[in-house]
């Protein structure tokens, strides 16, 4: 059996923590390797220290046999290695043809080749079914177009070893299905894949070998036809999961949340939300799905002020939130946990005890006559760090910037639930997060509707919206198309709903006014 | 205004704007590379006093001692500039900080070795500067010849020419592509191979030589020595123009030109009928006063590159 890639006895440091402790990972050439692991246990580092992004503190790497030593992305690129970043490293303002060729532009004399740049890139596009515009920018094209461009860059420069870290964490279930596809054709093109991810179904579904991390230790490697979704967890938690959530019937009592012909333009300047009406009440979880882009991000940012609505009115108890300031809106009880973590969820450059106190800094007992107390937001640090299990190098001292993606997104939903908000806006809380994450944020989820507080649950995945919401609502292209009650749909129900085939507005009259 | 007189004020205000276009290209290569440049006003004065040093000093064996001027300013431009450099680059530090201290620091060490050289608190005064000239045959183009052609500073070509060369090299060649994408978004830059710290060297660098080239064109062709006031700003409107720019030659070209009009203006509005009664102070502050509502209005605007001014760490993920 030959190897291409080969980290034997990986070890590497971080201030405060072992990311990998002695990780022997081998990979076979032509397949797809699936990495596992919870959050923060190191997969992210693993694959930079493969792709030369850091060096390890001990151990040693071959490739094809040969030992290297990859001092930095350069060498990892001239051994055909190639990553897709967790972050997308692309130029916004760049088009797709640029972001590809820099640093290895084709040019005629001094002036860069253009031309032949975009045909071959439209040439691999091809080959692979990538289906990019070479003239495109950057900041004109989907997520999922962005990721394929940043497949491109690999595959321009040869690349043989193909690491993904997370890819699906920002796709679309549909745009999932049609990644998977490409990494099939990757591997009948002799390319070898390594693949982070935390969605046991998409290891099941393409991945042949699994690697299991657990705090920076290696648990072991199986195959995964031989492995059952359960045992995978099983490994990677150090214990039995339940991917099921356990709920009592909803208690649901007043109306908290009442939208009334909502309109909200989008980025484009048109609608994207149609004269929407919706209401949550206290005590229930409203799902809120749909294809990702029919108006969901603009109903969120309508609500919770991040955007300015065209007309209608939003009321919070009986108080008409449309126009007023954020912070009103949340003194007012309202809470959110964003689309967009690193954008509108914490401050990178701030450590993860202040990134806490973000909303409250100013009130006691973080703040004495307007003097922080280090004390106080440090012990609100450790409660919330033990209850969520929020992993770090330094704790509460961790920049956290220095916190692992799942990490950060835990930070969040630990310091919005721990407010307890009247009106919760909960969007795509677990994305990024392990099993184990899932399952304890669905459960503080449920536990937070039991104490009366009305929850909209806006989430892609439909295993989430269908889990934990009590009552479901579909939008498409903007309007609510119907509403359905959780126990009693099924997944084709809701995707015929989706893509606008089934219309269902009068199965809740009371809380739909069309 | 008559025409006679918009005809007479173009040689004066192209003048005016060869060193602005020069500086505020320099600008552009330090901004798109992701470094603010606002050091630019020290860097212009570091090189006026430069170019009028070695002028003076070369003056009585050689007739091109203003050329051999230029030249020096330009030299003195990259080195003054490399401070810049090692304090935003390598040490990290915050880029307007370090930019002000090179302003107050130029002033300074201008005067200092002023008196080093000449015992005095400014430079002697050389004989001839750069001279005018008007293209053969091309000056005798009616209306165009006399804008362009006529009893015009050579100095104003060499900023056109470098107008087009900014444009080549930072549209048109793959050093240009990688600068920008250091200014854009260094992170991606690094993850495809690049040298963030050595482009941004290059554009620091760059906009030091630029930056000493317009100091002296400025002293060299408006003024008879160096002094401390001789660049009384100009290297901050300069920043205005590439602001006024948008980012791009072409923009700053126009924008330099703008400035230049309206530093000509001031010499000019006595005797233009409906500005005659407004005082001439007036006149004086305009460029300014266009500089401070350029920066109101554009600063904060996304137009520049996005990472400009942001400390690289290869580190941040
Ligand atoms: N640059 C860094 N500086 C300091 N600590 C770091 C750095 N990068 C990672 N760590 C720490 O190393 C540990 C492993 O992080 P890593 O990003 O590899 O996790 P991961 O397995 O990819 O997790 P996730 O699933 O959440 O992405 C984390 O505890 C993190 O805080
Ligand atoms: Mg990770």
């Amino acid at each position: 059996m030959s190897y291409i890639v080969e980290m034997l006895h990986i070890t590497k440091d971080f201030p405060g923590i072992r990311a990998n402790d002695d990780i022997t990972l081998q990979i076979e050439e032509k397949s797809i390797h699936a990495l596992l692991g919870e959050n923060g246990a190191g997969k992210s580092t693993l694959m930079s220290i493969l792709f030369g992004l850091y060096q390890p503190d001990s151990g040693s790497i071959r490739v094809r046999g040969k030992e290297v030593k990859i001092s930095d992305p350069n060498v990892a690129t001239s051994l055909g290695i190639g990553m897709v970043h967790q972050h997308f490293k692309l130029v916004h303002n760049f088009t797709v043809t640029e972001n590809i060729i820099l640093g290895m532009e084709p040019h005629k004399g001094p002036v860069i080749d253009i031309r032949s740049a975009e045909k071959k890139v439209e040439e691999i596009s091809k080959l692979y079914g990538l289906a990019v515009d070479p003239r495109a920018k950057i900041e004109d094209i989907s997520v999922s177009m962005q990721q394929r461009v940043e497949i491109l860059k690999m595959l321009f420069r040869d690349a043989e070893i193909l690491i993904f870290d997370e890819p699906t964490a920002v796709l679309t279930p549909q745009e999932i299905h049609e990644l998977m596809q490409i990494m099939r054709r990757l591997v009948e093109e002799g390319k070898t894949i390594l693949l982070i991810t935390h969605k046991l179904k998409e290891i099941k579904e393409v991945a042949d070998v699994c690697t299991v991390l657990r705090r920076g230790k290696l648990v072991g490697t199986v195959s995964v036809a031989d492995t059952d979704e359960e045992r995978m967890a099983e490994m990677m938690v150090g214990r039995q999961v339940s991917f099921h959530v356990e709920k009592g019937p909803a208690k649901p009592g007043e109306e908290l949340l009442r939208i009334e012909n909502l309109n909200v333009k989008n980025v484009k300047g048109l609608l994207g939300v149609k004269n929407l009406s919706l209401s949550v009440r206290a005590g229930e979880v409203l799902g809120l799905c749909g294809i990702d882009g029919n108006g969901q991000t603009e109903l969120v940012q309508a609500i919770t002020g991040l955007t300015k609505i065209e007309s209608g009115k939003i009321f919070l108890r009986n108080i008409n939130i449309a126009n007023l300031p954020i912070k009103e809106r949340t003194d007012l009880g309202l809470g959110h946990i964003p689309e967009d973590r690193q954008k509108h969820g914490l401050v990178l450059d701030f450590t993860l005890g202040e990134n806490f106190v973000i909303h409250n800094y100013y009130e006691k007992p973080f703040a004495n006559y307007g003097i922080l107390n280090k004390k106080a937001i440090l012990e609100n640090a450790e409660r919330l760090i033990r209850e969520f299990d929020v992993r770090s190098g330094q704790g509460a001292m961790t920049p956290a910037r220095a916190m692992s993606g799942g990490n950060q997104q835990k930070a969040i939903v630990a310091r919005e639930i721990d407010r307890s908000p009247d009106v919760f806006i909960v969007v795509q809380p677990t994305r990024g997060l392990d099993v184990g994450a899932i399952e304890y944020i669905h459960k503080r989820i449920i536990a937070e509707r039991d104490r009366g507080k009305a929850i909209l649950l806006v989430s892609l995945e439909l295993d989430e919206i269908m889990d934990v919401s009590d009552r479901i609502a579909v939008i498409y292209n903007g309007e609510i198309v119907g509403i359905v009650d959780a126990a009693a749909t099924t997944e084709n129900e809701l995707g015929l709903m989706m893509s606008g085939a089934l219309r269902k507005t009068h199965a809740a009259p009371q809380a739909v006014h069309v | 205004m008559t025409f006679e007189l918009l005809l007479q004020m173009f040689p004066i205000a192209l003048m005016f704007s060869a060193p602005i276009i020069l500086t505020a290209l320099g600008g552009l290569f330090s901004e798109r590379s992701g470094i603010v440049n606002i050091a630019l006003e020290g860097i212009m004065m570091v090189g006026a006093f430069t170019g009028a040093t070695v002028t003076v000093l070369l003056e009585n064996s050689t007739p091109a001692a203003a050329w051999y001027g230029l030249l020096a300013g330009l030299l003195a431009g990259v080195v003054f500039s490399i401070l810049h450099a090692v304090a935003s680059i390598n040490l990290k530090a915050d880029q307007v900080i370090s930019g002000t201290a090179l302003n107050i620091l130029a002033g300074g060490l201008t005067v200092y070795l002023c008196q080093i050289i000449f015992h005095q608190q400014r430079t002697r005064a050389f004989s001839n500067g750069i001279q005018k000239f008007s293209v053969p045959g091309l000056s005798d183009i009616p209306v165009l010849g006399r804008m362009f052609f006529k009893e015009i500073y050579p100095t104003f070509y060499i900023a056109i020419a470098m107008v087009f060369i900014t444009w080549f090299v930072v549209y048109k060649t793959p050093l240009g592509l990688r600068m920008r994408a250091c200014g854009e978004h260094p992170q991606a830059a690094a993850s495809m191979g690049i040298n963030v710290a050595k482009m941004r060297y290059f554009g620091v660098l760059v906009s030091g030589a630029l930056g000493g080239l317009g100091g002296a064109v400025m002293v060299l062709t408006a003024d008879i020595q160096y002094t401390l006031v001789s660049i009384h700003g100009t290297g901050f409107i300069s920043l205005a123009s590439l602001v006024f720019g948008k980012w791009n030659p072409f923009g700053v070209l126009g924008a330099g030109l703008f400035f230049g009009f309206s530093t000509a203006l001031s010499f000019y509005a006595k005797d233009i009928k409906f500005l005659a009664g407004l005082p001439g102070e007036f006149f004086y502050i305009l460029p300014y006063l266009l500089t401070i509502i350029a920066l109101l209005f554009f600063a904060g605007k996304s137009v520049g590159p996005k990472a400009a001014g942001e400390i690289y760490d290869s580190g941040k993920r």
